[in-house]
């Protein structure tokens, strides 16, 4: 340990055992860096801390290091890359481009691809670490949500992570259209119809952004600034933020045997969490190093500079903004009036309008949850998604939700490979798109309240063990086996809710909010199944003591 | 810090649980809201007794896994002494993609295997040599102690005393004026992003006017009436397009879809009569939606698709919106022919193209 060896060297030269080299200098220099930076405290504070161990923890894990390895590919590539607009005839190595006009951001990432020695294995490492980046943030979104992770204390926190994921959608976009090809080109022209359709400042916008008329010549070296700029600098920040709350909330763990709402129980950062933690950032750069060199990503040179007059039949954006593509697919027809002299086009404000409110409730959601339930504890075991099932049934309809808009960003190509018509799949996708998140909403709840009632039969009740006794009068039962008390600790050590009862305040009067905070809470908590308690355990077991103090592996109880 | 290494603990967890959230809210009193809060829920059973991996029973094991680290550092050094290998052995030949593919794959290959040594060797160190027996560490609650809380307040107290904060109004509200005021210089001076010009006149024409050819695009090459047989289309620029500074943004702006129909299948309304020769219909590639090229001509059914969202345009209803989130038909250009028989505008659009902007007027 650092401090142990900061002690040995400070009084080494009375030390009576002669040290190795080596540990000479660790201690020296530890003692050099102490003296001048106090930082065995931090050692001291932080060395041990704890953390809790769960294959789902690791999602934000990859998304940080995946965010490193974007730095680091990044910085190469601005070496190269050439963030202007201003017209080339094309002469590098790729033969069929040869002699084409084209941006010198688009030649300059041709050279990159084909001229420079592990410049395209840069880009695709770049460009799959970015996709990664951004799908490890959404799946440790979803796993933050299901489980409750943004109680109290971390609804900061996780107001802090959905900016960071805005953010990285945002630095994907800007990325994407740095190359100025044809596909990335359209998407800028998609967004300049975007701008362009907000009503009142839309025009002005796209024009002072585009720097005249679209495409103009300055976009791509604004974007650059954007995105190697403005952008990391404010994600940087963030992740800074996000981490240090995680080092003052300290990490949720699950329910089980020996936790506690009041304790962390896990691994020490020295050693083995920083063993494992920084081995799996190698692990992460390994896997997306051979990904990029097996896998073609953006093949721009096949896709050509940008024209505003040709396009690509099947032509959509990466993934991650699919969804507002799709949101643009689905908008019903004749959206678009004149109001007097001005034009107001709700075909495009509607998917802006719709994507800002669902990014709103997302964001404010534990804020919301937390009005609801009324519960101001705080809260560190993460709850398992069945044990909240109101909770997780608003998950389920934010992801149907999310993924019909999402699917609709491919409408044309389900059309072509699915054999059916454009129409309809746009009509059955608009229809999905209300419906789908009220049956998902339903259903998951079901499927929640179903296993809650598992649990809470074997807890109570044991496990069908699958051994068929006969008895004496003649009657086949089977012989349940009870579970031992860490296991049905796992099953029934979780919250419960009951809907909140409308009293008149101090007043004597009962508001407003008061009748829409019952109204939800009973929306949230009417169905509900209680955890088992004591004297539940004991009645079912016929034993006034319970399973607890007995040995549970003898405590074959006969099923009924 | 406790540690355990099996059911019982000197930190006692067992007790833990019924202080689980009570502790805290013992120090700090706080609304539980709805949750239910009862005596009769059953205790919280301790830590399970910890389990030996095969390499804390079997010394052998333990040496093998000792090796089997050693072995995957190894091979991370291989795989970067590979890498610079291939960088070195296999270069880029101009004009050789084989060799661009080879200098990718190999490089990356060395590089991943660099990198998944020290990985995989960390995790299989960390997992089967270190020490896996869990510890326990406290929670604390995030709030501050009610000493430091009354300590902050104090100074909080103690500035505004020392500086007269609330008491001189007067200086704080002129100095939360002149701080409102402060960013809005920054945003005055975004105004030269784009030039002086008012754009909505730059966003009602394009360089299409009387008598300007219809060329092939991109070749620019002009179109004569008789090479338009029934059931083609044409990508079409204007005649000089290609010579402009500015190709790019006119482009966006001026480019056509140039179809032959049957005279008889075009619905012509009052006024449109002559902006078509002899079922040659001319009209703006530019989507009304968002501004993707409308480019899927449907020979059959003479509608247009736009790849981007779908919407559909009926060209022998002048365009017509029949399918989609656009709202507008595509605009026509009027045309005709010269007098060397080539196509030609008979005047520009008679209304802006592209996607809707709030000043367009439809």
């Amino acid at each position: 340990m650092g401090a142990s060896v900061l002690t040995t060297a400070t009084r080494s030269p009375a030390a009576p055992v002669e040290e190795s080299r080596g540990s000479r200098f660790t201690g020296w220099a530890a003692n050099y860096v102490d003296e001048r930076t106090s930082i065995s405290g931090l050692v001291k504070e932080l060395g041990r801390k704890i953390f809790p161990d769960h294959w789902s923890f690791m999602l934000g894990e990859v998304a940080l290091y995946s965010f490193v390895v974007i730095l680091l590919s990044g910085t190469f590539l601005t070496f190269f890359f050439q963030a202007s607009m201003t017209s080339v005839i094309y002469d590098g190595s790729y033969a069929p481009l040869k002699g084409i006009e084209m941006s010198n951001a688009m030649q300059s990432t041709l050279d990159i691809s084909f001229d420079i020695r592990g410049g395209l294995l840069m880009r695709q490492i770049h460009h799959w670490a970015a996709l990664l980046f951004i799908a490890s943030i959404g799946l440790h979104m979803l796993r933050i949500y299901f489980t409750g992770a943004f109680r109290k204390p971390r609804e900061i926190n996780w107001v802090v992570g959905f900016i960071l994921f805005i953010l990285a959608m945002a630095e994907g976009f800007t990325g994407y259209s740095l190359p100025d090809d044809l596909l990335s080109g359209n998407g800028l022209r998609i967004i300049d119809g975007l701008i362009k359709g907000i009503p009142i400042v839309g025009t002005w916008i796209s024009y002072l952004l585009f720097g005249s008329q679209f495409p103009g010549t300055d976009i791509v070296p604004r974007l650059f600034t954007l995105h190697i700029l403005l952008l990391p600098a404010i994600l940087v920040a963030a992740l800074g933020i996000h981490l240090v709350l995680l080092v003052i909330n300290k990490h949720t763990q699950f329910a089980g045997p020996g936790k506690t709402n009041n304790n962390v129980v896990g691994v020490p950062i020295m050693p083995t969490f920083a063993a494992k933690a920084g081995g799996f950032f190698f692990i992460i750069f390994g896997v997306i190093a051979l990904i990029a060199s097996l896998f073609t990503i953006n093949p721009i040179w096949t896709y050509g500079p940008y024209d505003p007059s040709p396009v690509s039949a099947g032509t959509q954006p990466d993934w991650y903004i699919g969804f507002a593509d799709g949101a643009l697919r689905l908008v019903p027809p004749h959206l678009e009036w004149l109001w007097g002299p001005y034009t107001f086009s709700l075909n495009i404000f509607l998917p802006v309008v719709v994507l800002g409110l669902f990014i709103v409730v997302v964001m404010f959601y534990p804020f919301l949850e937390a009005w609801v339930t009324g519960d101001k504890r705080e809260h560190h075991i993460a709850d398992r998604p069945r044990n909240a099932p109101t909770r997780t049934a608003i998950g389920a309809a934010g992801v149907t939700f999310y993924a019909v808009l999402w699917g609709a960003a491919s409408s044309d190509l389900i059309a072509t490979h699915f054999l059916i018509s454009i129409e309809g799949v746009i009509t059955t996708l608009q229809i999905l798109l209300i419906v789908g998140p009220i049956i998902a909403y339903f259903v998951t709840k079901r499927i929640c309240i179903g296993l809650m009632k598992k649990d809470r039969e074997i807890a109570l009740h044991g496990y069908e063990s699958g051994r068929i006794v006969r008895l004496p009068g003649g009657e086949y039962i089977e012989v349940h086996e009870q579970l031992d008390p860490y296991e049905r600790w796992r099953l029934i050590s979780f919250e419960d809710y009951q809907p909140l009862m409308v009293r008149p305040n101090a007043k004597g009067e009962i508001t407003v909010a008061q009748r829409v905070r019952a109204g939800l809470s009973n929306w949230f908590f009417e169905d509900r199944i209680a955890p088992v308690s004591r004297t539940e355990l004991a009645a079912a077991h016929g034993d006034a003591h319970g399973a607890l103090e007995g040995d549970a592996g003898a405590h074959g109880a006969i099923g009924h | 810090m406790a540690q355990h290494d099996d059911g019982v603990t000197d930190g006692s967890p067992v007790d833990d649980h019924t202080a689980a959230g009570s502790s805290l809210e013992k120090a700090m009193p706080h609304d539980s809201g709805i949750a239910v809060l009862t005596d009769d829920l059953m205790e919280n059973p301790g830590f399970p007794p910890h389990r030996p991996r095969q390499t804390d029973l079997d010394p052998k094991k333990d040496k093998r896994a000792e090796k089997q680290v050693t072995f995957l550092f190894y091979l991370s050094i291989v795989g970067s002494i590979f890498a610079v290998a291939a960088y070195v052995a296999f270069p880029i030949v101009p004009g050789d993609m084989e060799s661009v593919r080879t200098n990718n794959l190999l490089l990356g290959l060395g590089i991943a295997l660099g990198m998944l040594g020290i990985g995989l060797g960390a995790v299989h160190w960390a997992k089967q040599l270190m020490s896996d027996i869990e510890l326990v560490e406290e929670r604390h609650g995030t709030r501050g102690t009610d000493a430091t809380r009354a300590k902050a307040v104090e100074i909080f107290a103690l500035g505004n005393k020392e500086s007269g904060f609330t008491r001189r109004g007067l200086i704080r509200n002129s100095l939360i004026g002149a701080l409102v005021l402060t960013p809005i210089p920054a945003v005055v001076l975004f105004r030269d992003l784009a030039p002086a010009a008012d754009p909505i006149p730059l966003l009602q024409h394009t360089v299409w006017k009387k008598g300007t050819r219809l060329t092939r695009d991109p070749s620019g090459t002009p179109i004569k009436a008789s090479d338009v047989t029934i059931g083609s289309a044409f990508h079409v620029i204007p005649e000089g397009l290609n010579e402009l500074d500015d190709k790019l943004e006119e482009k966006a702006k001026a480019a056509v879809l140039l179809m032959r129909l049957k005279p008889e299948d075009l619905h012509v309304t009052a006024g449109r009569e002559t902006w078509n020769y002899d079922g040659i219909v001319a009209y703006s590639k530019i989507c009304t939606h968002v501004g993707c090229p409308v480019a899927l001509y449907e020979q059959q059914t003479h509608h247009l698709l736009c790849p981007c969202h779908q919407s559909q345009f009926d060209i022998t209803h002048e365009a017509a919106v029949i399918f989609g989130p656009a709202n507008r038909p595509l605009p026509q250009l009027p045309i005709t022919i010269d007098s060397e028989g080539y196509l030609v505008a008979r005047s520009d659009f008679h209304e802006p193209v592209g996607p809707s902007f709030w000043e367009r007027q439809f």
